[in-house]
């Protein structure tokens, strides 16, 4: 497919490397698919693609008609892939964004026009999703397409992503992605189950930091209402924790095979390295990892080249997932 | 055996302000019973009434999530580190 009527057709169809030459075990084979090779650059095109044209099919949102505003909570890939969607198709978007996220992500969604309202850093997505809540109950003439919530979400991944590793990857036992709004893993791992039931899903999460210290109870706590809805505790086989130190660790490490990734790709890759450390000796297993972005939007941070300590203070301060 | 147990801030109140306890205990399930007994203000925000971990709590050890170990069964052993940790948003959005 190399001429296309228009950009949005350039979505999904990702190519997946072999990175096995990082696995600790012999036996294991790991292969990660490259979302970085959307056109706004992350897993996330496939998402804000699938969201807005489910609204337009819903009649939400009009292609053409003018004055049509939408608002989403993101920390930086949703929000930039749907203001490139909602520049190209006319529909005016507001991110509510955290203040600490990298400025690549900041500029990246002024480069498409979106209109930025900042929500607390020490708060995290939570507190993203909070204000972007409040905002469109005060304001019901706005489209919230609220990602955390909408069934398009996981369907762009059970429709597309899941199938193209298949594909590509019919002899997959492990599937091992970075665990957020959660759409990926319901939307592959739902997919991937269904043609083999035995085939493990593993959730890979960065540790939530300082920011739960701003919860006044445990019921401000958040789970995405989609990954209550479609039985995520059923889909998921693992869900684990992988520090800063070892995600920046594992992003350099990728360099070694020519993989410029995201930090939420080394920490998935670590993930799978220790997915692939615990298969029983004797046992064969082939690993499908997600390597979510490139890793342009962090070489602010300093992540292949600083110091390593005074990266992962830093990091600790970004949200990097 | 004693085993680490990391608190959030929004439970600390309910352990003298402290951030970490040592307990024992041979499961999830065993510890948690001890923190509870010995900590009544914690009873009905660590495991809810249903003898079932409360919704909007994640327990991990060593970084995994025990729900999808064997939950309240999930062994514990000397020199383990457990977490509570309130359910959040993780943020690839």
């Amino acid at each position: 497919m190399a001429r296309v009527q228009s950009v949005l057709e350039l979505i999904g169809n990702t190519p997946m490397v072999d990175v096995s030459a990082l696995s600790p075990n012999p036996n294991v084979k790991i292969y990660t698919k490259l979302e970085g090779r959307n056109p706004a650059g992350s897993v996330k095109d496939r998402v804000a693609l699938s969201l807005v044209e489910q609204a337009e099919a819903d009649g939400i949102l009009t292609p053409g008609k003018p004055g049509q505003i939408l608002i989403e909570p993101s920390s930086g890939n949703t929000g930039i892939a749907l203001a490139m969607v909602c520049r190209l198709k006319g529909y005016h978007l507001k991110v509510v964004l955290p203040t600490n996220v990298s400025i690549e992500r900041r500029q990246l969604l002024e480069v498409f026009g979106a209109e930025i309202i900042e929500s607390p850093g020490s708060e995290g997505s939570n507190g993203a999703v909070r204000m972007a809540r409040q905002l469109a109950s005060e304001h019901p003439e706005w489209t919230f397409l609220y990602q955390y919530a909408n069934p398009a979400n996981p369907k762009a991944h059970y429709e597309h992503t899941g199938p193209e590793i298949f594909r590509d990857c019919p002899e997959i036992t492990h599937f091992v992605a970075g665990l957020g709004t959660s759409g990926t893993l319901l939307g592959v791992g739902r997919y991937l189950k269904e043609q083999d039931p035995a085939i493990q899903v593993w959730a890979i999460e960065p540790p939530t930091g300082e920011m739960v210290d701003g919860l006044r109870n445990l019921d401000d706590g958040y789970i995405p209402p989609i990954f209550a809805e479609l039985g995520g505790a059923e889909i998921l086989d693992r869900k684990t924790v992988v520090r800063p130190k070892e995600s920046i660790e594992w992003t350099r490490k990728m360099t070694d095979l020519g993989l410029f990734v995201g930090i939420s790709s080394g920490a998935i890759m670590a993930g799978a390295v220790r997915c692939a450390s615990q298969i029983p000796e004797g046992e064969t297993a082939t690993i499908v990892t997600i390597a979510c972005d490139d890793g342009w939007k962090y070489l602010s941070t300093g992540a292949w080249t600083d110091d390593i300590d005074t990266v992962v203070e830093r990091a600790k301060k970004v949200i990097y997932f | 055996m004693p085993v680490a147990v990391r608190l959030p801030t929004v439970l600390r109140p309910h352990v003298g302000g402290r951030a970490v306890v040592e307990l024992s205990g041979s499961t999830i399930g065993e510890v948690l019973n001890e923190l509870v007994g010995a900590n009544p203000g914690l009873a009905g925000q660590v495991i809810a009434e249903d003898g079932e971990l409360n919704k909007f709590v994640n327990i991990y050890v060593n970084d995994d999530d025990v729900r999808y170990l064997q939950k309240l069964d999930t062994p514990v052993k000397d020199g383990d580190e457990v977490s509570i940790l309130p359910a959040v948003a993780g943020g690839a959005g």
